[in-house]
């Protein structure tokens, strides 16, 4: 057993509800007990969707226990045909029906309906969300993709991977159909997000396929490359270098010109990165946390396109361990793989950033240890499906990620004042972002407190204390860490003004 | 799927329902009863289905270091029973050592933690051996194959129940879990009335344990309590009948029925209540002139929908199309049945899509439901109030009268002024 309070990801059948939900004229009927309709909020609060998901739930209860509830999973898939008439189904079991052993594929295909009927074994002990999404996709693909044309246009592709409750799917969408539609590409099928099964029959008629979110569409490229050999992009086209790469490699799949694409107007993200009021934007340390494919990306943006210096990187998709665990080496620093959340907070309290840049979980250690951030990855509250468009790919998310990483930092000039007249009144240590608000915020310290309780106290003098003061108060708590760290390691018995001076130089490279 | 009328001589006209039920499971109260014991802890054993879901339900609240959790079954688990027992001690054992302030714990059973029959009493038991005196363990279930939604508060009660002190002294006893504010309200009113001693169930904190005998005298704060009520009797307590009390005719009715059991004269009950009644009085009359003839229209969710429909029937003028609630337990809302409309149309249990046909055909002002269906219908242009709301408000009592119709006129109030 895992003692949980929060969780990064659903079980796997939230990954399927993602799918379908994202599909036109498909339906899930889903063996669960009463309760798990709960999922049907997630759609219609977080995203805001105006119509229900396309699923049946069996909702069984105790009574029905004993031979019932197969009939009842019967009934209910055979009641989900007649009134929504899909093009096709997926069933399967949420985490109690799985232990029930009902064979929901066994008793579908009894039913003998004119539409395919796919059955999901999505292991709800084992596997999580988006392990759940994949797979639907990849048994959707799987069963639904016809044939591979007889001739292809070179220039036609897929896009493989957007679906319902993805951070920013429905803006990346459009801004890479944008980059497409440049290089005279062809848009055959987008999938799952608003295809049909009908759609999907349609796979094989495109030369090749750009996948957007290898946790969901990975699987399902891969077997397509396989059996219709269709190659795959999957070169995540976030910040402008990934977002030039990527270009560069449809372009050569479609066998088209780049050029005028990545000559056009692009992004406002290098040239305001260039600006002097960027340059304390420099080397501030940076904390990454969130699925694989948005972690690796914005690390890859904060070090390369903004400057700052990547001091942690982990995700929570165990699957994608070993993509996060590379770009983490480049970055010369070690990855954190975990979905428990308090071992996220210790890694954060331990490394001091200036910026946290993660899910919802990271924004509120982050607002716990009075740290900025930015939320780059689901899971996401509501603010995150924002009414206007707000991409993280393409040269327009370029934009929208210059934006979010440095607006919850001070301004450089606001920064610079702060440092020089931090006694005046106006321009006190506890002074928040002046786009954030007056109100003072937690300071740094907090941090240190929380994180190694373990570790046996440290006594500061009062005149060095006095002198830490003195020390913005943006790095202060990494200033009072470091020399803790450092009179501890010499068994030091009190620190001292010479203490201090002497962690800063040790710690000073 | 089935639907089986079957009509009274007067008073509504009750039918049973079956089929796909968009409810929540009990789990989700413990969002709300931790709140109200203050040094409880809520551990569900469960599954990561069982964490998302009060992770979703409990909203912000997630990261306010609350006193609920979840511990997840793997599938190492599912192995063997043994395993598991010694796998649920070294979670509490890990809990409390985080969290040294809990005197008591409750063991949530869910789903997979009932099909695979993991013996949650047993363990709690044993924990509760262990731990004593600090800390006394409690199991009872939170399911969706046992409870919906409110049902969770049920049996969270029902087991608190058999630890209470046994006492022969005439006591008032009120039991549902009520925000602090309205309990104060309450426990000031009763006292003017010169009822006493009044006490409360769930206590504020573990160790106020209301004493119970065949002396005290049980009146319900909530609609849902018959697995409470139920071990109430056992331990000889008697309860008293009354409607809920939601509205100021309500509050009116449940006050004035606590002061009959106890002999109050009804003199000293008007004395009491007229400033109360006069503030709701004046605090609905806003609210009545939007709700007066609109017609409404409620799915099951907590079991609160009888006495609000009740309210909104006779106290705001409007005109019920159908009223769904999860479970009808006849008895206990015998006094807020006989206080609607003859005819009204009250259905019991659920078939999602079936209700859904007939609210649409209805095309009711206002339709009280989940979020899993309130945006839904209001992209099909229907005005909404989403229910789980009326679990988190005060609504109880004279003073909150206002705020409680509040809750239905806002929502129509907001699509009269929106133009674009």
């Amino acid at each position: 057993m895992q003692l949980t309070l929060w969780t990064y990801e659903g079980p796997p059948h939230i990954g399927a509800m993602r799918v379908a939900t994202a599909m036109r004229g498909l339906h899930y009927v889903l063996h669960a007990p009463q309760g798990d309709t709960y999922a049907d909020l997630l759609f219609t609060m977080i995203e805001r969707r105006d119509a229900r998901p396309p699923v049946t739930y069996t909702t069984f209860q105790a009574r029905d226990l004993g031979a019932d509830t197969a009939e009842i999973f019967k009934q209910a898939v055979a009641a989900a045909y007649e009134r929504f008439r899909p093009q096709a189904m997926i069933v399967g079991a949420s985490c109690t029906a799985e232990l029930l052993q009902d064979d929901p594929g066994g008793l579908s295909r009894a039913l003998g309906l004119p539409i395919p009927v796919i059955p999901l074994e999505l292991p709800a002990y084992q596997k999580k969300e988006n392990w759940g999404a994949s797979e639907t996709f990849y048994r959707l693909v799987r069963t639904l993709a016809g044939p591979p044309a007889a001739e292809r246009v070179q220039t036609s592709c897929n896009i493989l991977g957007p679906t319902a409750l993805g951070f920013r799917h429905r803006d990346d969408l459009r801004e890479v159909r944008g980059l497409l539609d440049g290089l005279g590409i062809a848009v055959n099928v987008v999938a799952p997000l608003g295809a049909a099964p009908a759609d999907l029959a349609r796979l094989g008629e495109a030369a090749f396929n750009v996948v957007l979110y290898p946790e969901v569409a990975r699987s399902a490229a891969q077997w397509l490359e396989r059996t219709h050999r269709q190659p795959f992009v999957e070169t995540a086209p976030i910040g402008v270098k990934g977002t030039v790469a990527f270009v560069e490699a449809v372009a050569a799949l479609a066998g088209v010109d780049p050029i005028p694409v990545l000559r056009a107007e692009g992004s406002r993200l290098p040239w305001y990165a260039r600006s002097v009021d960027s340059t304390y934007l420099t080397g501030k340390r940076v904390f990454v946390f969130g699925d694989a494919t948005h972690a690796v990306a914005a690390a890859r943006v904060a070090a390369a396109e903004i400057g700052f210096s990547v001091v942690g990187l982990g995700t929570y998709s165990r699957e994608f361990a070993r993509e996060v665990r590379a770009e983490a080496a480049a970055h010369g620093i070690e990855a954190l793989i975990t979905d428990d959340y308090l071992a996220v907070e210790a890694a954060i309290a331990a490394a001091q950033p200036e910026l946290v840049l993660g899910t919802q979980m990271e924004r509120h250690i982050a607002k716990r240890l009075g740290i900025p951030c930015a939320v780059i990855s689901a899971p996401m509250h509501v603010q995150d499906v924002p009414a206007r468009h707000a991409p993280q790919m393409g040269f327009e998310g370029a934009n929208v990620l210059f934006d979010a990483f440095v607006h919850p930092l001070m301004m450089g000039l606001e920064e610079h004042l702060l440092a020089m007249f931090r006694d005046d009144p106006e321009f006190h240590d506890g002074a928040a972002p002046s786009h954030l608000g007056g109100g003072a915020r937690l300071e740094a310290e907090t941090a240190v407190l929380a994180a190694p309780a373990a570790a046996p106290p440290v006594v500061w003098s009062i005149e060095a204390e006095r002198e830490l003061k003195k020390v913005p108060f943006f790095v202060r708590g990494k200033a009072r860490h470091n020399t803790e760290l450092f009179a501890r390691e010499r068994a030091l018995p009190l620190i001292t003004v010479e203490t201090l001076y002497d962690a800063k130089a040790h710690f000073s490279r | 799927m089935t639907a089986l009328a079957s009509p009274v001589a007067c008073g509504p006209e009750i039918r049973f329902e079956r089929g796909q039920r968009a409810v929540f499971c009990g789990l989700t109260s413990i969002v709300w009863l931790h709140r109200k014991i203050q040094d409880a802890f809520f551990l569900v054993v469960g599954s990561r289905t069982c964490a998302h879901l009060i992770q979703s339900a409990a909203g912000v609240m997630i990261f306010a270091e609350p006193r609920f959790a979840t511990a997840i079954i793997e599938e190492r688990d599912l192995a063997g029973l043994a395993d598991a027992h010694e796998e649920l001690d070294r979670v509490v054992r890990r809990l409390l050592e985080r969290r040294p302030d809990i005197r008591l714990l409750f063991l949530v059973g869910s789903c997979p933690s009932e099909v695979i029959k993991l013996d949650l009493g047993r363990a709690a038991a044993r924990l509760s051996a262990d731990l004593a005196p600090a800390v006394r363990v409690l199991s009872y279930s939170g399911s969706g194959i046992e409870t919906t939604f409110t049902q969770g508060e049920d049996a969270c009660l029902a087991a608190l129940v058999p630890d209470l002190p046994r006492d022969e002294a005439a006591s008032l006893l009120v039991v549902g879990a009520l925000a602090d504010v309205v309990e104060d309200q309450f426990a000031r009113l009763l006292t003017d009335l010169g009822i006493g001693p009044v006490r409360f169930l769930p206590g504020r904190r573990a160790a106020e344990r209301a004493p119970v005998g065949p002396n005290t005298r049980y009146l319900l704060a909530q609609p849902f309590l018959t697995e409470t009520a139920r071990a109430l009797e056992e331990r000889g307590a008697v309860r008293i009948p009354a409607p809920f009390p939601l509205g100021a005719e309500g509050t009116t009715l449940w006050l004035a029925a606590a002061a009959r059991a106890f002999g109050v004269a009804p003199a000293r009950v008007v004395a009491v209540t007229e400033p109360g009644r006069a503030r709701a009085a004046r605090a609905l009359t806003a609210h009545r002139a939007r709700l007066a003839g609109k017609r409404v229209f409620l799915f099951p969710d907590s079991q609160l929908e009888v006495p609000l429909a009740r309210f909104l029937s006779r106290e705001m003028g409007a005109a019920l199309i159908e009223v769904g609630t999860p479970y009808l337990h006849r008895t206990h809302l015998a006094e807020d049945l006989a206080l609607l409309p003859d005819g009204t149309a009250v259905t019991e249990g659920q078939s999602l899509d079936d209700q859904l046909d007939r609210c649409r055909a209805a095309r009711p002002d206002l339709t009280v439901c989940g979020l899993g269906l309130a945006n839904p219908l209001e992209g099909e242009d229907l005005v909404t109030k989403w229910s789980i709301e009326l679990l988190f408000t005060p609504i109880q009592g004279y003073e909150q009268a206002g705020d409680l119709a509040g809750l239905f006129t806002r929502p129509l109030a907001r699509r009269a002024r929106l133009e674009a």
